[in-house]
This record gives structure tokens, C-alpha cells and sequence, in this order.
């Protein structure tokens, strides 16, 4: 890779690197609540990037994505969990998980095959409610979720005897829960980053944007659409299985609250709002819709204070009323994404120097 | 060029579709021989695409069938048609517009490559090599249409000329033994359309037999070895462009009279 070679890219690497080593460290002296926080961001960008497969390359608008990723996170807290008294390793239980997503992802592309946009986005809206009730209700006769009660006591992840749950000394430092699981979520990250763009300019990769372009063309030129796009739906919900995994065993515990519409739409949003199928936009889409509501939670409180001296509005209300404002600004303002690949860019401001053609 | 050879490289026989109650297609039957330049010709709504599209597998014809290169061809699904080597352009220009010029000619090169999304995701030598042969040959084919400068402007940015040639480009990816043009001409200038007769020529003398849709009777004319002539979803002659010309059911029916 003659160009990793560059000196300035070098740089480049070498500060992300330092900056993402160093991140959580900073966001402790806020307190772990912070470095939690930080956790689910990239938790976000790894779903983000696994829709982006389906939503950004081949063009699917996939409204229940979020259903992946519970099949991922039930997975984990079945096999892992005293609900049924199994406690198996992490490389059991990820590629299960990872492999009835897939399953799932089949399931949901076959009937939908034929279909495209609002269409298809109302399908797959539905299955995701489907699976989010089934979660919801399979606990009788059988009762294998455990119902709206959720499961509880989940595994962490852990590699032999090192668990990611409580604090460990390193080198001197001591690393907590969250950080753990933040370097284990960056690497993660990092590695569907890699497939993403690997997949990009792959012949793939290619099939999937020639189907978004013009289906008929695809055909045409010989793409078996259908296996095509089943094979878009079955990377996406793999990437979600996985990521769903690493929730439940972060978080030790699954409820189906955890995987309604809303999680879909937020996930759907950061594709959107970053800029579909442009990977770095995608990664920033991720990061500023998970940490935005945050910070409005703990900004917005003393704000007011500083200003008025008193609570003019519940911040709790206050913040989703700032935080759709901002939606509609961004997609008003920058239509393509904050940061829209650059092909995609250029052909929003033709249309609009254009006009409707 | 060798238009006598034993075996038609595709028969079409009493091939029949009909939309409802308009019989797009009644029971045409014709032969394209090897290496010959093939006319279909014929008023608007004649069923010159219904045919196109028929024997590329979009459709399903309601009667009768192909025999392509010595076996039947099951035209139920169009990827079928492209992997046994039937190519096809729009008569509407159909690229993919957000991708470039060189990126629309390596999807064409899909049917002939296998690498999978394992090997991409790993990134395996073998991988490497055939994204280097599918750029290479990609690169070859704009070289090849001349517009190998715009190899890297956007399909949709191309002018109208360059997205024709763009579109043959991307069907000679698929290597071909029979391509077909839906009116390749349509809305092109005198100076482009010598230029698209030219190509034409050159891709029929390297070997690929060519079925061509058009309007503009001249060029039919002049370029085909052999012309057919639909109306009304019927075939009305199967000739030289000399005999077709001069038949009283053809001028009939192109002035209506």
C-alpha cells in the first residue's frame, strides 16, 4: 500500500490513532457516565456502517434494521445468561448470533424483492415491529425471552479469564468496564470500516450500486438481482447481529424497549444525515446523532441555569425539541449529508442549478 | 464475412406475446446467422422491443421460443441472456448515472468474473488479480469506443453520444456473441451517427454478430447485411436490404398508405 506510505497520511493515522487510544481517558474526567456514552457512539457507528451496506450501496431502505441487531443481542443473553443456565464463550456465541441475523436478513429480503423505497421501507418497518413483539411475547407457553421483564445477569464479554465488566490494572492504569468496551467497540468499528470499504470497490460492492442505479440496466449486464440483494440484506444483518451481541453483554441486560421503531429511524438517521454510502460521513453521522442528545442532556440543565438563574424548560423535552430541530436544519441546509461522499455532492447541486429534469 | 455458416447463431420461432388484448408479438420466426450485422426494422409500436426484450429474458413470451448458439435459450431471466452472451443497450439510455464511466464498463464485466464477498472482505490475492483484469479490461473497452478520457467523469455527465457508446462499452464487457442495439441512433447528428456506423462495423468485423433496432432506414440500409421488417407485431419480410427496400408491403407499411 505504496499510499499508507505518505508521510502526511502517516500523520494523519498516527493522530486518530493517538486520539482514539486517548478519548476515554479524557471522557473519565467527566465521569464513566461519559466513556458509556462514548461506548455507544461507536456501538452506533458500527450499526450505522452495517446499514449503510443495505441502505447506501445497494439502495434498500431498510426501516427495521434494529430487528438484527435484538436477534444479535437475544442470542447473546440466551446463550449467555443463567435464564437457561448456559454460559458459553464469546466465539460461540458471536457467530451464532451473527448467523441467525444473516437468517434473519434472508427472511426479511425474499418477500421484498420486488419491492423498492416507500414500499419496501413499509415492509421492512413491519418486520421489525414483528420481531420486536415476538420478543415482547415469547414467554408463554415456553417462556424463552423472559417477555417485557427483559433478561437479566448477562455474561460480559471475556476472553479466557479476562473479563470486560470491572476494573483492571494495566501498565499502571486502571481501566474500567466502559473503557474496556470502548477498545473492544474501536476495534470492531475498525474492522467493519475495513470490510465497508474493501466491499466498496469490490465486484460486489459494484453490483450492489448497479442495482441503486438502474435494476433493469443490473439485469441486463447479467446480476442475479436477487441473490444480490439477498446478499446485501444477509452483510447488513450479520454487522447488526454482531453489534447486538456486544450490547447485551455490555449492558448485561436485554428488554425488547431496547430495539423499537425509534432505534430503526436513529440508525436510518445517522446514514442519512452523514451522507449514504460515503463511509466517513456515515462514521460522523453515527457519532453526532448517539453523542448530540447526550450532551444536550447534561447541557441543557445548566445553560438555563447560567441564563435565567432558573429552569425555564424541562431539559428532558427541551433536548429532543433541539435535537429535531437540528434533523430538519442539516437536511434542509445539506440535502446530500454533512458529508456526502463527493460524486453524491455533486449531483444535488447540478439538480439544483438545473432545476427539476 | 462469413454469413453462410451452417448452424443460425439464434432462431427465434413463433415467438408471441400480447399485453392484454394487443398482440405485441404475432408468431415472428427469424434467423440471425454468424458475424452478420441483423436489421429490425419496423413503424413505432411495430414490436421491434417487445422482441428485444423478449428474447433478453425481461419479458416472457406467451408462444414459441430462441434456439441461441445450438441450445434453446430459457429466456425467464434476463442474466441468463447476458451469461449465454446476449448483450443489449436501451433504446432510452439506461447507465448507471452516479457511477463512473469506467466503473458502469467493470460491472459489465460481472457475468464473466466470480469473486465473492469473502475474498473481497479478505482481500485474497486471486481477488486482487481479477479486479486488476476487470480494470484492465474496462480500460481496453473505453479505449476501444474512444472515450477513454471521460474514464473517470460520472455516466450521467457524459453527452448524449458518449452515453451510447458508453452503453456499448459496458455490453461488450460481457463478451458477447450477439449484441444488440435498440436504436442506437436515435437523436444523433449526421457526423455522429457515420461515426456510431463506423463502431458498429468494427465490433461486427472482431467477431460479434450484431441485431440491430433502428429508425433511421439509411443506415439500416447501408450497414446491415440483412434486414426484417415488423408491423403490427407480424414479420412482413426477411431479406437483403436490396429486396426489402423495394417490397410493396414494406413501403405500405411505412407510409400508411
Amino acid at each position: 500500500m505504496s499510499k499508507w506510505l505518505n508521510p502526511r497520511s502517516a500523520f494523519g493515522i498516527t493522530l486518530i490513532a493517538v486520539a482514539l487510544l486517548g478519548l476515554p481517558f479524557v471522557a473519565a474526567m467527566g465521569g464513566q457516565a461519559w466513556v458509556r456514552i462514548l461506548d455507544f457512539a461507536i456501538l452506533y457507528v458500527f450499526l450505522a456502517l452495517g446499514l449503510n451496506i443495505v441502505v447506501g450501496y445497494a439502495g434498500l431502505l431498510d426501516l427495521g434494521y434494529i430487528a438484527f441487531y435484538a436477534v444479535g443481542a437475544y442470542t447473546w443473553a440466551l446463550l449467555a445468561s443463567p435464564h437457561f443456565g448456559l454460559h458459553l464463550p464469546i466465539w460461540v456465541i458471536l457467530p451464532i448470533g451473527a448467523a441467525l441475523a444473516c437468517i434473519a436478513g434472508v427472511l426479511l429480503g425474499s418477500p421484498t424483492l420486488k419491492l423498492r423505497g416507500d414500499y419496501l421501507a413499509i415492509v421492512t418497518l413491519g418486520f421489525g415491529e414483528i420481531v420486536r413483539i415476538f420478543m415482547n411475547n415469547l414467554n408463554a407457553p415456553v417462556n424463552i425471552t423472559n417477555g417485557p421483564q427483559g433478561i437479566t445477569l448477562i455474561d460480559p464479554v471475556a476472553f479466557g479469564d479476562f473479563k470486560f465488566s470491572g476494573n483492571t490494572q494495566l501498565f499502571g492504569l486502571t481501566l474500567s468496564g466502559p473503557m474496556k468496551y470502548y477498545y473492544l467497540l474501536v476495534a470492531l468499528a475498525i474492522l467493519v470500516v475495513i470490510i465497508n470499504l474493501r466491499l466498496q470497490n469490490s465486484r460486489i460492492g459494484r453490483a450492489w450500486q448497479a442495482i441503486r442505479e438502474d435494476e433493469i440496466a443490473a439485469k441486463a449486464v447479467g446480476i442475479n438481482t436477487r441473490n444480490i440483494k439477498l446478499l446485501a440484506f444477509a452483510m447488513g444483518a450479520s454487522f447488526g447481529g454482531i453489534a447486538g451481541g456486544v450490547f447485551a453483554a455490555m449492558q448485561g441486560f436485554v428488554s425488547p424497549e431496547s430495539f423499537s421503531l425509534m432505534e430503526s429511524i436513529m440508525i436510518l438517521a445517522m446514514v442519512v444525515l452523514g451522507g449514504m454510502g460515503h463511509i466517513p460521513g456515515v462514521i460522523l453521522g453515527a457519532v453526532l446523532l448517539s453523542i448530540l442528545p447526550e450532551a444536550l442532556r447534561y447541557g441543557v440543565g445548566p445553560i438555563q441555569m447560567a441564563l435565567f438563574g432558573k429552569m425555564m424548560v424541562d431539559p428532558e423535552s427541551l433536548r429532543m425539541l433541539v435535537f429535531g430541530l437540528a434533523l430538519v436544519l442539516v437536511m434542509r441546509f445539506k440535502p446530500a449529508g454533512l458529508w456526502p461522499s463527493p460524486e453524491r455532492k455533486r449531483e444535488l447541486s447540478e439538480k439544483r442549478t438545473e432545476g427539476k429534469a | 464475412m462469413s454469413t453462410n455458416l451452417p448452424t443460425p447463431l439464434l432462431e427465434a420461432k413463433a415467438v408471441a406475446k400480447h399485453f392484454g388484448g394487443v398482440k405485441a408479438l404475432r408468431d415472428v420466426s427469424l434467423t440471425i446467422r454468424h458475424g452478420e450485422i441483423y436489421g429490425l426494422i419496423g413503424p413505432n409500436g411495430a414490436g421491434k422491443t417487445t422482441f428485444f426484450n423478449c428474447m433478453t429474458g425481461l419479458y416472457v413470451p406467451d408462444g414459441g421460443g430462441f434456439t441461441f448458439d445450438g441450445a434453446p435459450l430459457v429466456a425467464d431471466a434476463p442474466q441468463h441472456a447476458a451469461a449465454r452472451g446476449i448483450a443489449r443497450t436501451f433504446q432510452n439510455i439506461r447507465l448507471f448515472g452516479n457511477m463512473t464511466a469506467l466503473e458502469n464498463v467493470m460491472v459489465g464485466r460481472h457475468v464473466r468474473t466470480r469473486a465473492g464477498v469473502i475474498g473481497a472482505m479478505l482481500n485474497t490475492s486471486a481477488t486482487r488479480a481479477e479486479e486488476a483484469a476487470i480494470r484492465q479490461r474496462a480500460i481496453d473497452l473505453l479505449h476501444y469506443v474512444r472515450i477513454e478520457d471521460r474514464a473517470g467523469d460520472l455516466a450521467k455527465n457524459l453527452s448524449y453520444g458518449d452515453q451510447r457508446r458508453l452503453e456499448i462499452a459496458r455490453a461488450l464487457a460481457t463478451e458477447p456473441k450477439l449484441l444488440c442495439l435498440d436504436e442506437p441512433a436515435a437523436g444523433m447528428n449526421a457526423t455522429e451517427t457515420e461515426e456510431l456506423r463506423e463502431l458498429i462495423e468494427g465490433i461486427r468485423d472482431d467477431g460479434t454478430t450484431i441485431l440491430l433496432i433502428e429508425h433511421d432506414v439509411k443506415l439500416v440500409m447501408g450497414l446491415c447485411d440483412r434486414v426484417a421488417v415488423l408491423d403490427y407485431g407480424a414479420l412482413v419480410i426477411e431479406d437483403v436490404p436490396a429486396v426489402v427496400q423495394k417490397d410493396q408491403r414494406v413501403i405500405e407499411a411505412y407510409l400508411g398508405a
